[in-house]
């Protein structure tokens, strides 16, 4: 059981392993109903994460741009979740192809050859498959809130398209497949639960690579560029932390002992994230705001995704407290550098995941380091951090060159950067032919 | 005493403020306001264009003193207008008299309570 609390995607003889040690309804064919129902609800609460985020970035975009905003969110449900059931899942978790670039596999093209597979963890193949599609519909939205106000719709449904095949997959395929890279580094895998380098890091660093390659706002930093609806932004917050439970406690692939681990650490850190947050704020500004207990939940969740299978409470305690106080000096360190990360895509999922990422190396709870330390032959904490670092690093290094060459591409062939006059007319009438809030606009 | 209404278009807001705060008038009123001159506007709703018979348009409110109304109505003219010659829609200014001004802290009246 060396993997059973680290690992997303568990290998069939460990599922078995784990299975017997768990009592659970079977049915005739090997299905684990218990299990297969919680990733049905896990499935569909990563699901409505989207629409959250998108209230969440819609609620902070002026009310010109509301719309546009939303729609990168939600344009990213079709464009994803089309390209996951054609290659996605494929390129994700086939067999190594091209060196271990990405997997391939052409029984998964167009899922076609998992009709009728049970997997080892007695979850219908589809269940997993649609779970995994969720994580590569949020993340190229994520990006979305660096860029925010200044794009052109169609040069950004061909920019995720590309990013999602050639970012999101292979990252994902060498973080989770089972012969990826970095599933395989160190003793028993760079620790990676719900998708911190993958999710998080990925989708931060190509958000400040973009931002910085399409250049601020028109007027940005003199202009004051009011958020259009706080409280759109909060209900979006919320319905992010509730999807966070699918998010991370789903990714353990099972309904049990790690399930409840990971759904735990999840709630402290968001916790610990919003309240450490609201008090930085209320000692450096006076007040304490509402937009600031959001990004506070967001902080936590974030640096708590990496991290949900191996800490236990007080670890996620120190993480949310830990990802609340370096975001929030990241983001006063944006302002001062005077770069365009408009949402703080990176300030707070780039810079979180990292914290999160690395950090979870001293709260590793001791059952894991030894099953790690059984299977390598002793292993300390100072190895796996090492690990950490190594699968930080690439993943970085990796979304920063590709997303530069496809922000290149992109830009030069249909257009990214959004031209001046539509910019300040606003996405929502340049690109859509609408108005968010009618002739309500009160801000 | 003059009393400055302009009604411009809402993308133009920020460029207008900026204009104004460099020409060091910046005791503005700004309100969102719906309207109809000559302009047509197109939105879609499912498929089928509309013409909403209200534009959003943004209007400003500020009271000058005699020698400051050209430069406030030049700068609003300049940093309104469309690029490329200004288009229908660009908005309006109007200029009326304006009887008595009052700083309600102070109770100052006239010319040095603008």
């Amino acid at each position: 059981m060396k993997k059973a609390y680290s690992r997303k995607f568990l290998l069939v003889v460990l599922l078995m392993l784990i299975s017997a040690s768990t009592v659970f309804a079977a049915e005739g064919n090997g299905i684990d109903s218990g299990a297969t129902a919680w990733m049905l609800t896990s499935t569909a609460l990563v699901l409505l994460m989207i629409p959250g985020l998108a209230m969440f970035y819609g609620g902070l975009v002026r009310t010109k741009n509301v719309l546009g905003t939303m729609m990168h969110s939600f344009a990213a449900m079709g464009v994803m979740s089309v390209l996951w059931i054609i290659v996605g899942y494929s390129m994700c978790f086939g067999p190594n192809v091209l060196g271990g670039w990405f997997g391939w596999k052409k029984e998964y093209l167009l899922l076609s050859g998992i009709d009728d597979v049970i997997m080892g963890s007695g979850v219908p193949e589809y269940v997993f498959s649609m779970f995994q599609g969720k994580f590569a519909i949020i993340t190229p939205a994520l990006i979305a809130g660096a860029f925010a106000e200044r794009v052109t719709f169609r040069g950004y449904l061909l920019f995720i398209a590309l990013w999602g095949l050639l970012v999101y997959n292979p990252l994902c395929h060498w973080v989770w497949a089972s012969d990826g890279f970095l599933y395989n580094m160190g003793a028993a895998g760079a620790i990676d639960f719900a998708g911190g380098t993958v999710v998080h890091i990925s989708a931060g660093v190509s958000g400040l690579v973009a931002a910085l390659y399409l250049g601020a706002r028109r007027g940005y930093p003199n202009t004051s560029m009011p958020p259009s609806n706080l409280v759109m932004t909060m209900i979006g917050a919320g319905l992010l932390w509730v999807g966070w439970f699918g998010f991370n406690a789903g990714s353990s692939i099972s309904s049990g002992l790690a399930t409840a681990q990971a759904l735990t650490a999840t709630q402290t850190a968001a916790a610990s994230g919003a309240l450490v947050w609201l008090i930085i704020e209320g000692i450096h500004q006076g007040k304490s705001t509402a937009l600031g207990f959001a990004s506070g939940i967001l902080a936590g969740l974030v640096a708590v995704t990496p991290a949900a299978g191996v800490v236990q409470p007080a670890g996620a305690l120190a993480l949310g407290a830990s990802a609340s106080i370096i975001c929030y000096l990241a983001i006063i360190l944006k302002n001062k550098l005077g770069y365009d990360d408009s949402l703080d895509a990176f300030g707070v999922h780039g810079v979180g995941g990292i914290v999160g990422a690395i950090l979870l190396t001293f709260f590793i709870r001791d059952s894991w380091m030894a099953n790690a330390a059984s299977a390598a032959g002793g292993w300390t904490i100072l190895q796996q951090l090492g690990v950490q670092a190594a699968a930080v690093s690439i993943a970085i290094v990796y979304a920063a060159v590709l997303t530069f060459i496809l922000l290149i591409i992109v830009n030069k062939t249909l257009g990214l950067r959004a031209p001046a006059d539509k910019e300040s007319a606003g996405l929502d009438s340049a690109f859509h032919g609408e108005h968010g809030y009618g002739m309500l606009n009160l801000s | 005493m003059k009393l400055i209404t302009a009604i411009i278009q809402e993308d133009a807001l920020d460029a207008v403020r900026q204009a104004l705060i460099e020409a060091e008038i910046t005791r503005i009123t700004v309100s969102r306001v719906s309207g109809h001159g000559r302009q047509v506007d197109e939105e879609i709703y499912r498929g089928q264009k509309i013409i909403p018979n209200l534009l959003p348009k943004i209007r400003l409110d500020i009271a000058v003193n005699e020698a400051f109304v050209d430069i406030t109505v030049d700068t609003i003219i300049k940093s309104a207008r469309s690029a490329g010659g200004g288009k229908i829609g660009d908005g309006k200014i109007f200029i009326t008299p304006l009887e008595e001004c009052i700083r309600i802290r102070t109770n100052e009246r006239g010319g040095e309570a603008i």
